[in-house]
C-alpha cells in the first residue's frame, strides 16, 4: 500500500498516539514536560490531595522565570538575597519545595542554567526533534523551532501530564507558511515573524499548526527560528514548527540532555524522517517574499498591528471590517498615538531587550552592535536582560556587557522581566517602551504601558536616539 | 472529585451576561499558589457594592449560581473555576458560556448547565425565594412548582461528573496502554528517556548558548 506523503506534523502526531478514541481524540504521550512557578502550584497540590505521584520525573525539567527579579540574586558574601514581594517569593517557594517532594529536575535561582524556560530547553538539548513537548505557558511553541510538537497548556492539563505523561488531543489542521527570497539589510527573524502576523493576522492561525518552511527560513540560525516559532501563539496557531536539519543536529550536538554515543546517531537517523513528505498536503498555504519584508514593529494593541518603520500610524478609517476600525480606535487613544504620525517621530521612554523571543546569543549581538560607540538618549531607561545564565556568561565573555554597559544601559540577570511585570520590571502607566518581547497587549507590560515590539537591533536603535528608528540609518552610519 | 448526582439547594439569582474571567477572579490572584481560598477573591467588583446578590445572607453558601449569556469569557486562567469551587458552587446555569471556562469548570467539579434563556429567567424567579434542584440522571432542573427543564451534557463529561472520576483518574485507568507504549519507545526511540534531565552541568564550549 502506496502511503500518502505527510507533513512534519503528522508525523510527530502519529508517533505519539497511546489510544485513539471512538470520538476520535486520542490519548497523545507526551516526552518534554517543561514547569515555572506560576501555572505549576495548583497543579502539584492537586497531585498531593489525590496521592499521585510524578509518572515521568526523568522527562520533566523545572526552571523558575516569571516572578524572579533581575537584579543581583546573591550578596557580596555569597548567601541568597531574600525577594521583596511574598506572593512571588511564595509561589517561587513552592517550586523549589514541589520538585524536592515529587522528585522533579530543578534548576534553581542562582545556578548558572537558570533561565527563561524558552530558552533553558533548547539549550540544554532538552527540546529535541520529534518530540511532543509542553509547558503551563504559551510561548512554548518556541520550542517548534528545533522541529518539537510544542504547545502551551492550563495548570490542570499540567497536572494531567504530570501524572499520566500524556493528553487527550484533538488533532489540528495544518498551515504552511513559506517565506522565500533573501532578507534585505537590516532586516532579522523578528521582521519576519512580525510581517507574518501582521499577514495573516492575530487569529489567522486559529485551529492550525504552523509550519514554516522556504528559503529564508532554511538559512536561518537555529536562535532564529525560535523567535519565529515563539511567535506562532500571537498569529493564533496551536504550534508552530521548523523542519530538523543540519543546523539542528549541529545546534544540538553535545548539549548536556541530548543524545550521547550510539544513541546520537539512531536520534539523528530517526530525525532525518521527519520533513514533510514532497507532495504533503497543507490544510492551508500562505507564502511571503522575504525582499518585501522591512525591519517592521507594532503601532496598536494587538501583534497583528504591524507596519514598517518607515511607516506612520494608520487611520483607524482606513480598515474595511468595522470592528477594526474599532479596535484600532480604541488602540491608538491607550497608544496615544495619531494617525499619520511617522512611525520614527515616536519617542520612546523605555527599551526592553529580553524575552523568551529575543533573549538569545545572536539577539544580544546584534543589539549590541547597534549599542557599540554609542550612547543612550537622555532620558530613556534600557535593560538587557538576558535570556538565561548560560546567555549572559557568554555575552560577557564576548564583552558585550561592557558594551551595553558603556552605553549605558542596565545588564540584569535572566528571566521574564519586562515581558510580563511579573516582577519589579514594569513600564509606567502612559509611558512607552520599545521591546523585543512578544506581546504588545494592554496593560502586558505593567498597567497602561505602551508596547511596540521590535527587533533586538531596532530596540537599540530606539535606545540610543530616543525615539523609534530605522536601524537601518544606523547600521549605515556605523559602516561608512 | 466527589461523585456528584444531584445538586439542591438555593441558587444565585443573578442573571448577568456576558461575566468574564476578571469578574469572577481579578488578574492580582494569578499570583497564588493554592486552588483553594479563592473564593475570597470571587466577583471582587461586584461584591464592591452595597447590597449586592453575593453577600445577601438569603443565599449565602448557595451551591447553584444563575447567569447570563457568554459566562466566563476572557482569559483562560482556571483560577476562576478554582474560584466559583472555593465559594460552595457545585453548578451554574446559563445559557451559554466560553469554551475555556466550561472546559475548566468540567475538569474542577462544576456542572456548567446549559438552558434557553425564558428558563433561566423563570429559575431566577423562583430562586429568589424558593430551592432548586438539578439532576444529572435525569437532565433536568426542577423546581418546587412542578417546573421541570431538560438539558443536555457531553456524555463523557457527565459520566466524570456522576463518578466522581476527574480525567487524570480516567487517564491513569489507561495506564496498561500507556506502559505498552512507553516499552516501544524505549525500543524505537531509545534516546528518549534515560538521559536523567539535569545534572548540573554547563556547555562548556565557546558559543554555544
Ligand atoms: S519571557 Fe514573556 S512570553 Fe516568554 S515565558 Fe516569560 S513571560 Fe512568557
Amino acid at each position: 500500500m502506496a502511503s500518502r506523503p505527510l507533513t512534519l506534523y503528522e508525523k510527530i502526531w502519529a508517533a505519539h498516539v497511546v489510544e485513539r478514541r471512538d470520538d476520535g481524540t486520542c490519548l497523545i504521550y507526551i516526552d518534554r514536560h517543561l514547569v515555572h512557578e506560576v501555572t505549576s502550584p495548583q497543579a502539584f497540590a492537586g497531585l498531593r490531595a489525590a496521592g499521585r505521584k510524578v509518572r515521568r520525573p526523568d522527562l520533566t525539567l523545572a526552571v523558575p522565570d516569571h516572578n524572579l527579579p533581575t537584579t543581583a540574586r546573591l550578596d557580596a558574601a555569597g548567601k541568597r538575597l531574600p525577594i521583596a514581594d511574598a506572593e512571588s517569593a511564595a509561589q517561587l517557594d513552592a517550586l523549589e519545595r514541589n520538585t524536592a517532594e515529587f522528585g522533579v529536575d530543578y534548576i534553581d535561582a542562582i545556578a548558572p542554567e537558570q533561565g527563561i524556560v524558552h530558552v533553558v530547553g533548547p539549550e540544554q538539548g532538552f527540546t529535541q526533534p520529534g518530540t511532543t513537548l509542553v509547558c503551563g505557558d504559551s510561548h512554548t511553541s518556541a520550542h517548534g523551532a528545533l522541529g518539537a510538537l510544542a504547545f502551551g497548556i492550563g495548570t490542570s492539563e499540567v497536572e494531567h501530564v504530570l501524572a499520566t505523561q500524556t493528553l487527550l488531543l484533538s488533532q489540528s489542521k495544518t498551515m504552511e507558511v513559506r517565506v522565500d527570497g533573501t532578507l534585505g539589510f537590516g532586516v532579522s527573524p523578528k521582521d519576519v515573524i512580525l510581517a507574518i502576523i501582521g499577514k495573516i493576522g492575530a487569529a489567522g492561525g486559529t485551529g492550525h499548526v504552523i509550519e514554516y518552511t522556504g528559503k529564508v527560513i532554511r538559512a536561518m540560525s537555529i536562535e532564529g527560528r525560535l523567535t519565529i516559532a515563539n511567535m506562532s501563539i500571537e498569529a493564533g496557531a496551536r504550534a508552530g514548527l521548523v523542519a530538523p536539519d543540519e543546523k539542528t543536529f549541529a545546534y544540538l550536538k553535545g548539549r548536556p540532555m541530548a543524545p550521547k554515543g550510539a544513541d546520537w546517531d539512531k536520534a539523528v537517523a530517526w530525525w532525518k524522517t521527519l520533513p514533510s513528505d514532497a507532495g504533503a498536503v497543507y490544510d492551508k498555504v500562505v507564502m511571503l517574499d522575504a525582499s518585501e519584508i522591512a525591519p517592521s514593529l507594532t503601532w496598536g494593541t494587538s501583534p497583528e498591528d504591524v507596519v514598517p518603520i518607515t511607516g506612520v500610524v494608520p487611520d483607524p478609517d482606513s480598515f474595511a471590517d468595522p470592528a477594526k476600525r474599532e479596535a484600532a480606535r480604541k488602540s491608538l487613544d491607550y497608544m496615544g498615538l495619531t494617525p499619520g504620525t511617522a512611525m520614527q517621530d515616536v519617542p520612546v521612554g523605555h527599551v526592553f531587550i529580553g524575552s523568551c523571543t529575543n533573549s538569545r546569543i545572536e539577539d544580544l549581538r546584534a543589539a549590541a552592535s547597534v549599542a557599540n560607540g554609542r550612547h543612550v538618549a537622555e532620558g530613556v531607561r534600557a535593560l538587557v536582560v538576558p535570556g538565561s545564565g548560560l546567555v549572559k556568561r557568554q555575552a560577557e565573555a564576548e564583552g558585550l556587557d561592557r558594551i551595553f554597559l558603556d552605553a549605558g544601559f542596565e545588564w540584569r540577570e535572566p528571566g521574564c522581566s519586562m515581558c510580563l511585570a511579573m516582577n519589579p520590571d514594569k513600564v509606567p502607566p502612559g509611558e512607552r517602551c520599545a521591546s523585543t518581547s512578544n506581546r504588545n497587549f494592554v496593560g502586558r507590560q505593567g498597567p497602561g504601558a505602551r508596547t511596540h515590539l521590535v527587533s533586538p537591533a531596532m530596540a537599540a536603535a530606539a535606545a540610543v536616539t530616543g525615539r523609534l528608528s530605522d536601524v537601518r540609518d544606523l547600521m549605515r552610519g556605523a559602516m561608512s | 472529585m466527589k461523585p456528584i448526582t444531584q445538586v439542591s439547594g438555593r441558587a444565585y439569582p443573578w442573571g448577568a451576561k456576558n461575566i468574564d474571567t476578571d469578574v469572577i477572579i481579578p488578574a492580582h490572584w494569578l499570583k497564588t499558589v493554592t486552588r483553594e481560598g479563592l473564593g475570597k477573591g470571587a466577583f471582587d467588583t461586584v461584591r464592591a457594592q452595597p447590597g449586592n446578590i453575593f453577600d445577601d445572607p438569603a443565599y449565602a453558601g448557595s451551591p447553584i449560581l444563575i447567569a447570563g449569556d457568554n459566562f466566563g469569557c476572557g482569559s483562560s486562567r482556571e483560577h476562576a473555576a478554582w474560584a466559583l469551587a472555593d465559594m460552595g458552587i457545585v453548578a451554574v446555569i446559563a445559557p451559554s458560556y466560553s469554551d475555556i471556562f466550561s472546559g475548566n469548570a468540567f475538569k474542577n467539579g462544576i456542572i456548567p448547565v446549559v438552558l434557553p434563556q425564558e428558563a433561566v429567567d423563570r429559575l431566577i424567579e423562583v430562586a429568589k425565594t424558593d430551592p432548586i434542584t438539578i439532576d444529572l440522571e435525569t437532565m433536568t432542573v426542577t423546581t418546587p412548582y412542578q417546573d421541570r427543564f431538560s438539558f443536555e451534557l457531553d456524555a463523557f463529561r457527565r459520566q466524570c461528573l456522576m463518578e466522581g472520576l476527574d480525567e487524570i483518574g480516567l487517564t491513569l485507568a489507561r495506564d496498561t496502554v500507556i506502559s505498552k507504549y512507553e516499552s516501544g519507545v524505549s525500543e524505537h526511540r531509545p534516546w528518549m528517556s534515560g538521559e536523567r534531565a539535569y545534572a548540573g552541568t554547563v556547555v562548556e564550549s565557546a558559543g554555544r548558548t
